[in-house]
């Protein structure tokens, strides 16, 4: 049974229809990469697994449960982390209450305060920022408290939405090898970025979406081969 | 009137801005705090004020009668009274919300007016209702609080203030109440919770918050407050009217817009700084204009006072811009 399972979902934004039937899955362990032009639909293809969005048709499976009519805060507690595009860090708040947010669900202290230790850890840079505002961080910043407060649950699917968007190349480098370090520690990924070279890189596999549909899907290494995929995602290289 | 005795008068006029300030802060909160987590203006606020002051008042007469009281002391009177109007006000809060606002919001309307013009309605429902309770309870349309020698006692400060014992219990509480709220909104969970929502109410359910349990709370604590503030300014004013609420809730709404309306220090300083215009105008406008504009004009006064604060800071006070919320 994979961990995550879309079966043909279709998502709409008022008459607009962002989703026309996508499907995939995600099994444990993995990190798959889900690429695509701009306005394809790769947000809201998280957003309907995480519950922003709904699926007007079609079906989200979580570990064998059907989750696509829970609202998006029952999801988190299913351990389903999303770090969103756009980072969307809460502005006015200090850096440790962004990750405290995170783990909103967490009932005991002393775990609260264990993640709170292990964010820090994974990103010293955020240790030394705690009690700064986070809409005051520079943008590489907000990218490590994103993932560090989705990762505050201690999710096991953890979506990403171009967490390499607007970064310096060595911070880019830098989250991708975060990416792969917690795929090690046991996270399954769902990885969206429009870096695709770097994302056929790391990922186990990948998906191609176009205008709402996928047209493409196979092993990262396949994918990352193919001609067309060179000319409309790598730069022709 | 010399400028000597203009003076004299002024602790006394400070004083008394003072009292009138910290019940318009109480108010402010809960109209900041609403439209912190909506983005709306709930005009039944200062209903959910007024129904605190009414029900504070019930509290003394049933319970104070001075021939057979219930509760002889009259500060434990007061206490429970103000338990009354906070639980009552509170929950008369919740309800609004959740069968007037939620619905709307979960037809996913974008436009604000439509909640807005519902707030409107309900406060003239509440209105209404509290017209027929008065009429139904008492058949009568004042109602008055009733008055207490030991609450009415007075003390003499130094440059020839007085202050009653019930000014010094609306000091007290109302200091009480903001630093609680400033607590609870600053280092609880729910406190942050009700931040997050402000800021990003998607990504704060993104982190497993549910938002229409927190909006709720948000009109709880914020009813709560208004409902004290109810008991105090009937303490204050002694008449109460089902529309009593009205031009108290309209100061206090300014007040939060004076402020930089969705900032929570922001409501507390420009509730204060209101009562403050108000009793100064109310007691100095007589005088600087010898006698051509009366007392009466003290609200005319004040709010032009604001719309010239406003012209020069339109975020309010503590208001980064137009979007800033808590
Ligand atoms: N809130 C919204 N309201 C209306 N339409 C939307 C909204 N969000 C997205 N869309 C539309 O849905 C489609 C898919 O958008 P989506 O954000 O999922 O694309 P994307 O692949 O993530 O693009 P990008 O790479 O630019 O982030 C686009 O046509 C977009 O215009
Ligand atoms: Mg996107």
């Amino acid at each position: 049974m994979p961990l995550l399972e879309v079966k043909d979902i279709h998502t709409y934004y008022g008459h607009i229809h962002a989703l026309k039937g996508v499907s995939l899955t995600v099994e444990e362990g993995e990190i798959v990469t889900l690429i695509g032009a701009n306005g394809a639909g790769k947000s809201t293809t998280l957003r309907t697994i995480s519950g922003m969005n709904k699926p007007r048709k079609g079906e989200v499976v979580y570990q064998g449960n059907p989750i696509h009519k829970l609202p998006a805060d029952k999801i988190v507690g299913l351990g389903i982390g999303h770090v969103p595009e756009g980072r969307r860090i809460f502005p006015r708040m200090t850096v440790e209450e962004n990750l405290e947010m995170g783990g909103f669900l967490i009932r005991d202290p002393k775990v609260l305060q264990e993640r709170k230790e292990q964010a820090f850890t994974l990103f010293p840079r955020l240790a030394e920022r705690r009690n700064q505002k986070g809409g005051t961080l520079s943008g590489g910043e907000q990218q490590m408290l994103a993932i560090g407060r989705a990762l505050m649950q201690d999710p096991k699917l953890l979506l990403m939405d171009e967490p390499s968007m607007g970064l310096a190349p060595v911070l880019v480098d830098f989250i991708f090898e975060i990416i792969q370090k917690l795929n090690q520690q046991g996270k399954t990924i769902l990885l969206v970025e429009q870096n695709a070279r770097l994302a056929l890189q790391i990922a186990h596999r990948g998906y191609v979406l176009q205008t709402g549909q996928l047209t493409m899907s196979g092993p990262a290494k396949e994918l990352a081969a193919r001609p067309e995929i060179q000319e409309a995602y790598l730069g022709g290289h | 009137m010399t400028v000597a005795d203009l003076f004299a008068i002024l602790p006394q006029t400070l004083l008394e801005g003072l009292l009138l300030g910290f019940v318009y802060a109480m108010v402010a909160l809960g109209y900041t705090m609403v439209y912190g987590v909506l983005g709306l203006i709930n005009f039944a606020h200062s209903e959910v004020f007024m129904i605190g002051a009414v029900i504070g008042l019930e509290v003394f007469r049933f319970w104070g009668n001075p021939e057979s009281p219930v509760i002889a002391n009259p500060f434990l009177l007061l206490l429970v009274a103000l338990i009354f109007a906070a639980v009552g006000s509170g929950i008369m809060a919740v309800l609004v919300e959740r069968f007037a606002y939620r619905p709307l919001r979960k037809r996913g309307s974008k436009n604000i007016l439509v909640p807005m013009i519902t707030a409107i309605g309900v406060s003239f429902l509440l209105q209404d209702l509290t017209r027929i309770y008065a009429a139904l309870r008492h058949n009568e349309f004042n109602m008055q609080y009733r008055t207490y020698d030991a609450l009415n006692q007075t003390f003499e400060l130094p440059f020839q203030t007085i202050i009653q014992v019930k000014g010094i219990i609306i000091i007290v509480v109302s200091i009480l109440m903001l630093i609680g709220l400033t607590y609870l909104v600053n280092r609880t969970k729910l406190g942050k919770a009700i931040r997050a929502v402000s800021q990003d109410m998607q990504t704060a359910s993104l982190m497993g918050i549910n938002p229409d349990v927190i909006i709720s709370r948000t009109f709880l604590i914020g009813g709560s407050l208004g409902g004290v503030a109810g008991v105090l300014f009937g303490l204050l004013y002694t008449n109460v009217t089902p529309y009593s609420g009205v031009l108290p809730g309209l100061k206090a709404f300014t007040s939060a817009v004076l402020g930089g309306i969705g900032n929570i220090p922001g409501a507390m300083v420009g509730g204060l700084i209101l009562g403050q215009l108000e009793t100064l105008s109310g007691t100095y406008l007589p005088f600087l204009t010898n006698g051509n504009f009366g007392t009466e004009y003290k609200d005319v006064f004040a709010f032009l006072t604001l719309v010239l604060l406003l012209l020069f800071r339109p975020q309010g006070i503590f208001g980064q811009n137009v979007s800033e919320k808590v």
